[in-house]
């Protein structure tokens, strides 16, 4: 099982790119964090979900 | 001055100490839009000894839907000078440095020198990410927030205490890639919200109280009524800003819509 912002779900294996573009992600309006450490955007694309990893996923909105 | 700030004597995470720090301490707040409406009224009203606020646009018709620092009479006027006007209505023992332009790489480094904390109230992300950037060169601690239709964010950053903004996000999303506030719609007490909670982290850093939203992002939605706070403990030691030395704010002037 993989943790996203808290929730377990049997994601293993899976790409990461696939579960964003499911939740209708921006990647440019994300931060990502698995394990405690900020994922690159650089390594988007060839990140999968390994068992066990603890991911946080946040976007941000301008306006002010 | 007691009577004033009778309420925050009795606030053990503030007290007598702590409101002498606030009236020693400098905050500038870069935008008098919706956000920093909010942030510099409360700002104001705690008896922060001095605020600076910038902006370069002139207070419309269809900002006081929200930016309640600025009233009717303020049409046509720089928002920084109406901001000014009405801080120090509420507060006459404050100094206010009103800055009616744009905050630019030509002169930010030495905006925020005489600041203690800086708060982004800015629209744009290429503006967020100018004050991020030039606050991470400087060691100056800041805090971001965001806000468009009924949510936010708010993320603070201190030197050496959790991730910046470009650390998070990487490049600054353009124009075209995010909603705008005006054509995607913002709820004023939204914008309220989340300018408030910038002032409150405002305050938290400069008595020393309580846990910020460093290493955190705070998102609210008004319509769902729900919140998170997401963690991200470490900063990106690759980062371009934070992680690394000789990052250069002119050289990103595009990247900040200059």
């Amino acid at each position: 099982m993989v943790k996203i912002n808290g929730e377990l779900l049997p994601l293993e294996g899976k790409k990461l790119t696939d579960y964003l573009k499911e939740h209708h992600f921006s990647v440019s309006l994300i931060a990502v964090e698995v394990n405690g450490s900020i994922l690159p955007k650089s390594s988007y694309d060839d990140f999968r979900f390994s068992e066990g990893d603890v991911v946080e996923i946040v976007s941000f909105v301008g306006g002010g | 001055m007691e009577e004033r700030f009778a309420r925050h004597y009795v606030l053990k995470e503030i007290g007598e100490e702590g409101q002498k720090k606030l009236l020693s301490s400098k905050v500038l707040l870069v935008g008098a839009g919706g956000l920093g409406s909010a942030a510099a009224l409360y700002l104001a009203a705690a008896g922060v000894g001095t605020l600076g606020i910038a902006d370069p646009d002139e207070v419309e018709l269809a900002n006081l839907q929200r930016q309640i620092i600025h009233d009717t009479e303020r049409l046509g006027k720089n928002k920084a000078l109406s901001a000014k006007e009405s801080i120090l209505k509420l507060n006459p023992e404050i100094h206010v440095n009103a800055y009616p332009f744009r905050l630019t790489t030509e002169n930010i480094s030495k905006m925020i020198e005489e600041y203690d904390f800086i708060l982004d109230c800015v629209d744009s992300f290429g503006s967020k990410f100018l004050i991020n950037d030039a606050c991470v060169l400087a060691r100056k601690p800041f805090c971001h927030a965001g806000v468009v239709r009924f949510s936010g964010q708010v993320m603070t950053y201190a030197p050496g205490r959790g991730p910046c903004l470009r650390c998070m996000l990487g490049n600054v999303p353009q124009k075209g890639e995010y909603p705008l506030c005006k054509t995607a719609g913002v709820l004023g007490a939204a914008v309220g919200v989340i300018g408030c909670l910038q002032a409150a982290e405002a305050i938290k850093y400069l008595v020393g109280a309580g846990e910020l939203l460093t290493g955190r992002v705070f998102r609210i939605d008004l319509l769902s009524m729900r919140s998170s706070t997401a963690s991200f403990e470490k900063a990106d030691p690759d980062c371009p800003v934070c992680g690394k030395e000789g990052f250069s704010l002119k050289e990103h002037r595009e990247e900040y819509g200059e």
